[in-house]
């Protein structure tokens, strides 16, 4: 018998690969929590039904969330993480002396259980002395602070389920001010290509951007991830990722990465046309492309949707 | 009395009847040649796909095995047997036409054109109107007023017994328990005052749903012994909008049958399935959980008031604002936040929190706003509700106004509501209105409490409320003119 996991990218686009065989499989208080054991992937942690990360491409992931931000603001101190139970990106932080004190607040303690118990190359920073763990609501944590911490990560899940609180315009302007002067917020931004993790995306930038002054996107190729295309966003008052990027210093540290280096950290800024312009008009690649084949080609044959009555 | 789990019912609460006849119905699947005429769904599909197979497969018209709203002798009969159980009334009737149609039954059924009714001026507009329907005679008790919120409160018991002294040919008393913003009267003192002095104890107890289920809320219109109560099963018991019940004491056992000829002279003949199922399948729900979920909403609602209370320039207030009298108990699951103290208005804030926190709450008046805790809340919105005022006071707060418009303007009554409606008027802009009668009412919509009624002169204060309720947003409503600019009054 072949055992395959699903995971559908949108209503008519699945991704696939073959399991060896399911570690784990259990629901927590906020999700269900999967640990599956596969052939391409290794481990892969997946959550209410979506892969969260796998052990062959998760340094992609992790390095980018973490090195970007360390690289612009070598003087980081006092991090936040929220979400990132799987320990990944306080993995990539605790490689950085510098770094006095780590706070993660990951609200399902089985998230931190499970990565501790199936992931250990990834979870393997969670005894760092450095390092506070704290499960409850991210937003609810995050509105205690003023002028707090000199980076704060978000490595959510998604803008459905326990992630939810995480893609608001509160939790986003109570991190701003629970961020020092020269802080900056890290995102994950949720994906350019398929129309819904697409509209979350513009949705995300706009909230963004209407808080910080600086409020950039910048991208990684990551194979398990809807498209093998996600978006970061890197946000903050005073610190620009490209105009404060220090290679020199980041070079100086001698870190050993898989994924991040400093010309990427450069070329990561660079969005594809269709990127920009969902980003600045709101514009879905999945509409365009709609409408052209739809236009030329299709006598559309099923669902229609129905037209936009405008009123005169 | 423990309510909801452990409570003795007399009937087996975890039937549902009509919920049952449902789903019999749908097994048997019965060709239809009656109305409605999308004929389970199949004569729309657009509707079917939006509102679901299952959904349209139930809304079907009165037959025998689903009974007749109209005249119920099988399982809306054995529904509404099981509600009254639940609620500790005597008897129970289903409505589909909201609890605008519950609190008119309980007005026109208890009097007649002439009879006088006991009732605070604040009530809400279906009551205002029940006496323009019934021509009933108002005297209004003027609600004692929290100065320092700027909310009405409820009726004092000293002042229910003066307009009972003043007015013993008073057919019954109207009693608005909770108010929207949570406040309870001395209902039980109400009720025997009333009762010693032969009238009726009327309750619209529209908000007041979960009172039945919890043994922390204020005492329910049932358990005070009143003789009628409306009580909007969907606005916190999970019911669909639009669905009620109106609940019966035993003193009205004799009166039923004349109170449903009463509704049926208003209420639809093709009583939606969809509505009356939900008001069966939420009550068996209340009546077997309703004690944790409601112990659960009073935790949320707890904790919501202590976070905001910690941002500052919020008051979320409770139970110590009691004062014995017109304030004498407070609905937990409610939760009102006084939002002058940082310099906003409660409708400003209302309207902040959908525009750029995508947050939705019930109402926001000059000085205070409302947010509803039900049986559908979750953690994560509670701590998006807390948030998001942290934000807001963080971003828009400033020094608070100094001016204090009190929500409640005293009525000065010329005539009846029934007098005014029927009167010849004429149409001016509201400036020119002052020392004129009105023939209709305004108001602010939520809470949708007239400002001015009809059989009311116009005031400079109502005005200078209604102009500065105009300036702050409020969304108004009540006058024929949908623009809320001319205020019909009566010819001179």
């Amino acid at each position: 018998m072949e055992l395959w996991f699903n995971e559908y990218h949108s209503a008519d686009m699945k991704f696939s690969f073959r399991v060896r065989r399911q570690l784990y499989s259990r629901h927590s208080n906020f999700q269900q929590i999967q640990v599956l054991d596969s052939y391409e992937f290794g481990r892969v942690l997946v959550m209410d039904g979506f892969i969260m990360m796998t052990e062959k491409d998760e340094f992609i992931y992790h390095e980018m969330i973490t090195h970007v931000p360390m690289a612009v603001h070598p003087g980081i101190g006092r991090v936040l993480v929220i979400g990132g139970g799987d320990g990944g990106v306080l993995r990539e932080l605790c490689r950085y002396p510098g770094i006095q004190e780590m706070v993660l607040v990951e609200i399902d303690p089985m998230a931190v259980e499970v990565a501790r118990e199936y992931l250990p190359t990834v979870s393997g920073s969670f005894d760092d002395p450095r390092v506070t763990i704290l499960h409850e609501d991210g937003l609810r944590y995050v509105r205690r602070f003023q002028d707090s911490f000199d980076l704060i990560i978000v490595d959510s899940t998604d803008p459905f389920g326990p992630g939810e609180s995480l893609f608001t315009r509160e939790f986003y302007s109570n991190c701003r001010r629970a961020l020092k002067a020269d802080g900056i917020l890290v995102n994950q931004h949720e994906g350019p290509y398929y129309r819904e993790d697409a509209q979350e995306a513009a949705a995300i930038h706009k909230k963004t951007s209407a808080l910080f002054p600086i409020a950039r996107v910048y991208q990684a190729h990551i194979p398990t991830y809807p498209a093998g295309h996600w978006l970061f966003g890197f946000m903050s008052n005073s610190r620009d990722p490209l105009e404060d990027f220090d290679p020199a210093a980041w070079e100086a540290l001698g870190l050993d990465t898989r994924y991040y280096n400093t010309e990427l950290h450069r070329g990561a800024f660079c969005l594809p046309t269709y990127v920009k312009r969902l980003l600045q008009e709101g514009e879905i690649l999945d509409n365009v492309f709609k409408r052209a084949i739809e236009g030329r080609i299709w006598p559309p044959d099923q669902e229609k949707e129905p037209e936009d009555h405008e009123e005169a | 009395m423990s309510k909801g789990q452990g409570r003795p019912y007399a009937l087996d609460q975890s039937q549902a009847p009509l919920y049952d006849a449902l789903q019999e119905f749908r097994k048997r699947r019965m060709v239809s040649f009656d109305v409605p005429g999308h004929k389970q769904g199949r004569g729309n599909e657009e509707l079917t796909a939006f509102l679901g197979k299952q959904c349209l497969s139930v809304d079907v018209n009165a037959m025998k095995m689903l009974d007749s709203l109209i005249h119920p002798t099988g399982v809306i009969d054995e529904a509404q047997k099981l509600a009254a159980d639940a609620f500790g009334a005597d008897s129970s009737f289903f409505m589909v036409n909201g609890t605008t149609s519950a609190v008119q039954a309980m007005i026109l059924s208890s009097c007649a054109p002439g009879d006088k009714i006991i009732m605070p001026r604040n009530v809400h507009r279906s009551a205002i109107n029940a006496l323009i329907l019934s021509r009933a005679v108002p005297v209004y008790v003027n609600p004692s007023v929290n100065q320092k919120l700027g909310i009405p409160l409820g009726m004092a018991v000293e002042d229910v017994a003066a307009a009972i002294g003043e007015h013993p040919d008073a057919k019954a008393i109207l009693v608005n328990n909770p108010t929207y913003y949570g406040v309870c009267a001395d209902l039980l003192t109400m009720v025997d005052l009333a009762h010693n002095a032969g009238m009726r104890v009327l309750v619209d107890e529209a908000h007041g749903t979960h009172f039945y289920f919890s043994d922390q809320l204020p005492l329910s219109a049932m358990e005070a012994g009143a003789d009628m109560a409306a009580v909007s099963l969907h606005k916190t018991g999970g019911s669909l909008t639009q669905s009620s019940l109106l609940l019966l004491g035993p003193r009205m056992r004799s009166e039923r049958g004349y109170v449903g000829q009463i509704i049926n002279l208003t209420q639809t003949t093709s009583g939606s399935y969809l509505l009356l199922s939900s008001l069966d399948i939420s009550r068996r729900n209340l009546a077997l959980r309703g004690s944790s979920i409601y112990q659960r909403v009073i935790e949320f609602a707890d904790y919501a008031r202590r976070e905001i209370n910690m941002i500052g320039g919020y008051d979320a207030f409770s139970s110590e604002k009691c004062d014995g009298r017109a304030f004498f108990a407070f609905d937990y699951c409610k939760l009102p936040v006084h939002t002058r103290a940082m310099g906003l208005s409660g409708i400003e804030v209302y309207d902040l929190l959908r525009d750029d926190y995508d947050i939705q709450i019930e109402f926001g008046d000059l000085h205070n706003l409302l947010a509803i805790l039900s049986v559908g809340d979750r953690p994560v919105g509670i701590e998006r509700l807390i948030a998001a005022l942290a934000d807001i006071r963080l971003v828009h707060g400033c020094e608070p106004a100094t001016d204090l418009i009190v929500e409640y303007i005293k009525p000065q009554v010329a005539m009846t509501p029934a007098q005014a409606f029927y009167a010849p008027s004429e149409r001016l802009p509201f400036a020119s209105c002052v020392g004129r009668i009105a023939s209709e009412s305004v108001m602010c919509y939520p809470p949708g409490i007239p400002i001015v009624a009809p059989g009311e002169i116009v005031t400079p204060e109502a005005l200078e409320y209604i102009r500065y309720a105009k300036e702050k947003g409020s969304q108004m409503t009540g006058t024929e003119d949908p623009a809320v600019e001319y205020l019909y009054v009566i010819l001179e």
